[in-house]
């Protein structure tokens, strides 16, 4: 059974997005990471990139494949998790306390269209 | 087979070609022969062939190569042996491309390389995909004008029918020309492509070429003959991102033009977009070194349409009479073959520089080949004819690669190390006899 927070949103690509103090954090659900197998490198974008709602181009690569980030929500990059780059496996140990990059102007109705906890709960179990 | 299929004939199979598509008459091809009559035939064309004292160069060059590369390279169990598409099939072709690896890393300085490319084009071509991969959302790639004219067609036909654009650095005396490179890297430049020596044989020099690229995001990458590398900077020393070239130089006889061996480093912030096979050396469970493909993300059987390139080869044969001929020489023996091919070209130069109806253009650095201009074209036809009577390849003439009337009247001479004292002089007896 997946881990699932009720205090984050949800995509369709098994990120979450969890607001805080005026920044939308993103990383990867419990159900991504355990799918994706040990993962070796995170390819982050840069602070000061502009991401468009499903922008594809930061790859996740576990031993066993490599799949992308689609971004779930469109903004700018305000912060990205350093401690990614030396231990990308922190991703595997406690995949909602590590996020992997932060947003800010982004839009709350594109927040909003993410799905919460239940919804995504039930989206898993319709996988 | 075919009553598997449903069919009772092979025209049956073609049966949804319309007739006009499908060959009526028998294919013209002769009929089979017996081996005696094939040896004969094939002596027969091979006598055609006129020996010479060869100072043609324009990309591929007649260095000496120790016989250990031939001895070592032909061994079967290096011939036969494919690419090493499984990581576990051939430990000993892997740690060849490990070793390859360490080498190209060590004469260019740069932090990782593969495991070789097809040629030298095909390098700069991947270099250009990794200029636009790496700075995303960028279309276009600056070109310098003296790189080798075929591997501007090369970058050509990779631009052609995408997005992709190319924009040439003009050139001026005979090197590239950068003047306002600043307001020529747009914001759809992703990278520079540059050449040294160039397509004249000439060294170009790359000052401060890196900071004003990089301050705006950009890569650089320069390709160079791996050889001269023995006494020019490296593209590590000029702060370059990508390194490129052909190994031709190193080993790998001329057998018309090919196949050769091109290689590609980089550094630690685009190993991930950097195409082709990498080896890595590991331990296994006893902890044995051993060696394994590595970094096997970014290849397109595993990320299929996202993949960094569509290359998932190498040349390993190619590849391994590199690493053979560098073991056999070292870095002193590299250094030595640099240096004497400098001095060699440097002198017969000299000489023919004091001929009347000849100069050497530009008043620029160069390293085993030069661009010497005639000042009429008869007289160079002439020039040409006559060493081909004394047995020797004057040059290649620059209008042939770049069928361009304004090379017409340039030749490029390229002298190596394997060019004997005798064979120089040689030369300049009958280019003086003709130049008089």
């Amino acid at each position: 059974m997946s881990k699932i927070l009720s205090d984050c949103r949800y995509s369709k690509d098994h990120e979450w997005v969890k607001i805080k103090e005026g920044k939308a954090y993103v990383g990867i659900t419990d159900y991504a990471q355990a799918s994706l197998g040990e993962i070796v490198y995170v390819e982050t974008p840069k602070v000061g990139d502009h991401l468009a709602l499903g922008d594809d181009f930061c790859n996740i690569e576990s031993v066993k494949a490599a799949s992308p980030i689609i971004n779930p929500l469109a903004g700018d990059v305000v912060e990205v998790n350093k401690s990614l780059e030396g231990q990308p496996e922190l991703l595997n140990q406690n995949c909602y306390d590590n996020y992997i990059y932060a947003l800010d102007k982004f839009n709350q109705s594109e927040f909003d269209a993410l799905m919460d906890s239940s919804q995504y709960e039930l989206f898993l179990q319709s996988k | 087979m075919m009553a598997a299929i449903g069919i009772h004939s092979l025209e049956e199979l073609y049966g949804d070609l319309s007739e006009e598509i499908l060959l009526s008459d028998s294919v013209p091809i002769s009929q089979g022969r017996s081996e005696d009559e094939v040896i004969r035939m094939i002596t027969t064309l091979a006598n055609r062939n006129v020996k010479g004292i060869p100072f043609l160069g324009a990309g591929c060059y007649d260095h000496i190569i120790p016989s250990v590369v031939e001895a070592i390279s032909s061994l079967p169990s290096f011939v036969t042996a494919y690419t090493p598409y499984q990581a576990e099939m051939s430990q000993g072709i892997l740690q060849v491309m490990y070793e390859f690896q360490s080498m190209i890393c060590q004469l260019t300085g740069m932090d990782v390389s593969n495991a070789s490319l097809y040629d030298g084009a095909n390098a700069l071509v991947e270099a250009a995909n990794i200029c636009l991969n790496f700075t995303r959302g960028k279309n276009t790639v600056l070109v310098s004008s003296t790189i080798h004219p075929f591997a501007l067609q090369v970058l050509a036909t990779w631009a052609l029918g995408t997005e992709r654009k190319l924009v040439l650095l003009p050139e001026i005396e005979g090197v590239c020309d950068f003047t306002s490179l600043d307001e020529k890297l747009t914001s759809e430049v992703g990278g520079v492509l540059v050449q040294s020596p160039n397509c004249y044989g000439l060294l170009e020099d790359y000052s401060n070429l890196a900071e004003t690229i990089h301050a705006k995001g950009d890569l650089l990458c320069i390709s160079s003959d791996p050889l001269s590398l023995g006494l020019q900077k490296s593209q590590r020393q000029w702060n370059a991102d990508i390194a490129v070239g052909d190994t031709q130089a190193f080993g790998i006889p001329l057998s018309f033009g090919g196949p050769t061996c091109g290689y590609m480093a980089v550094t630690d912030a685009l190993v991930r977009k950097m195409p082709g096979r990498i080896v890595g050396a590991t331990t296994d469970a006893n902890g044995k070194r051993g060696f394994v493909l590595t970094l096997q993300a970014r290849e397109q059987h595993i990320k299929r349409e996202r993949a960094t390139s569509n290359v998932c080869t190498n040349n390993a044969l190619s590849a391994l009479m590199t690493t053979v001929y560098l073991s056999s020489l070292g870095w002193g023996g590299v250094k030595e073959a640099a240096s004497q091919s400098y001095v060699k070209a440097h002198y017969l130069a000299y000489h023919l520089a004091q001929l009347p109806g000849i100069t050497i253009p530009w008043d620029k650095p160069y390293w085993c080949e030069f661009p010497l201009v005639f000042h009429d074209a008869k007289k160079m036809r002439k020039y040409i004819q006559e060493l081909r009577n004394e047995g020797i390849y004057a040059g290649v003439r620059f209008s042939s690669l770049t069928r361009r009337s304004k090379d017409e009247l340039i030749l490029l001479v390229a002298v190596t190390e394997k060019r004997s004292r005798e064979e120089l002089e040689l030369y300049l007896a009958a280019a003086r006899r003709v130049m008089k």
